[in-house]
């Protein structure tokens, strides 16, 4: 299953709804070129919503992190949210789950931004 | 990428042919994929006239998956260790350490040219286990 990236607005925060697997190749292409494109046109605060991320291999990992650092270049924020279970053992492994702001719930989400 | 993809369906269902549960299968199949993937972006370094291999075998005892690439050979003492502090920024890095974490062995073969790749997951208890 390829990524799905639905894009909305809550309270001055971008949340973008992915879906599927953030592997090498489309998932991770599309997860980048999403990021940038919202932070050239100037958002600030984006919500990586990932409870409907199946899957997520060391190039999808690579991605997420190249976002974080993308966006705190450039006063930006990316947060993640809802991770399911196999990301969250992945970023415990990895031990990026002390690079990330990680939420559980929407509201606690959006709110942590401001 | 068709030739990653066809690695971990692979890995998968050797996986779970041999009565892993679901994580185990996970994380042999994931562990391929990232073998595979090394063996496609750094050991041919995404030339589409180089191939990479592939074997899998159940021995009873352990499950053996062995891939090769035909590129210029990689040196594993040179990865960088992902976990380190100075590295956790990195975008790259992570999948051997992925497929050191998932299996139980994981060796490196130079092949003049190219890299093969030899990972194993036990099927049992090591004896020195018990």
């Amino acid at each position: 299953m390829a990524l799905t990236i639905a894009s909305r607005e809550v309270d001055g925060v971008t949340v973008l709804d992915l879906g599927g697997r953030i592997t090498l190749g489309e998932g991770s292409v599309q997860l980048r070129d999403a990021i940038r494109s919202l932070i050239s046109k100037g958002k600030k605060s984006i919500l990586l919503n990932m409870g409907n991320v199946n899957y997520i291999d060391s190039s999808g990992l690579g991605e997420l992190v190249s976002a974080f650092t993308t966006a705190k270049n450039q006063q930006a924020e990316v947060k993640l949210l809802s991770l399911t279970k196999k990301v969250h053992d992945l970023l415990q492994l990895t031990k990026l789950y002390t690079v990330f702001d990680i939420q559980d719930d929407e509201a606690g989400a959006i709110a942590s931004f401001k | 990428m068709e030739s990653v993809a066809e690695v971990e369906a692979a890995a998968q269902k050797l996986a779970a042919e041999a009565g892993l549960d679901e994580d185990e299968c996970f994380h042999v199949s994931m562990a391929a994929r990232e073998a595979a993937v090394n063996a496609v972006l750094h050991g041919n370094e995404y030339d589409p006239a180089k191939q990479i291999s592939a074997t899998f075998e159940n021995t009873g005892a352990a499950l053996v998956i062995a891939i090769a690439d035909q590129g210029k050979g990689l040196d594993p003492a040179t990865i960088p260790d992902p976990l380190a502090q100075e590295n956790l920024l990195r975008g790259s890095g992570r999948g051997i350490f992925l497929i050191r974490s998932f299996m139980d062995e994981v060796h490196f073969r130079q092949l003049h040219p190219g890299t093969e790749l030899t990972i194993v997951k036990q099927l049992a208890p090591a004896e020195n286990e018990t």
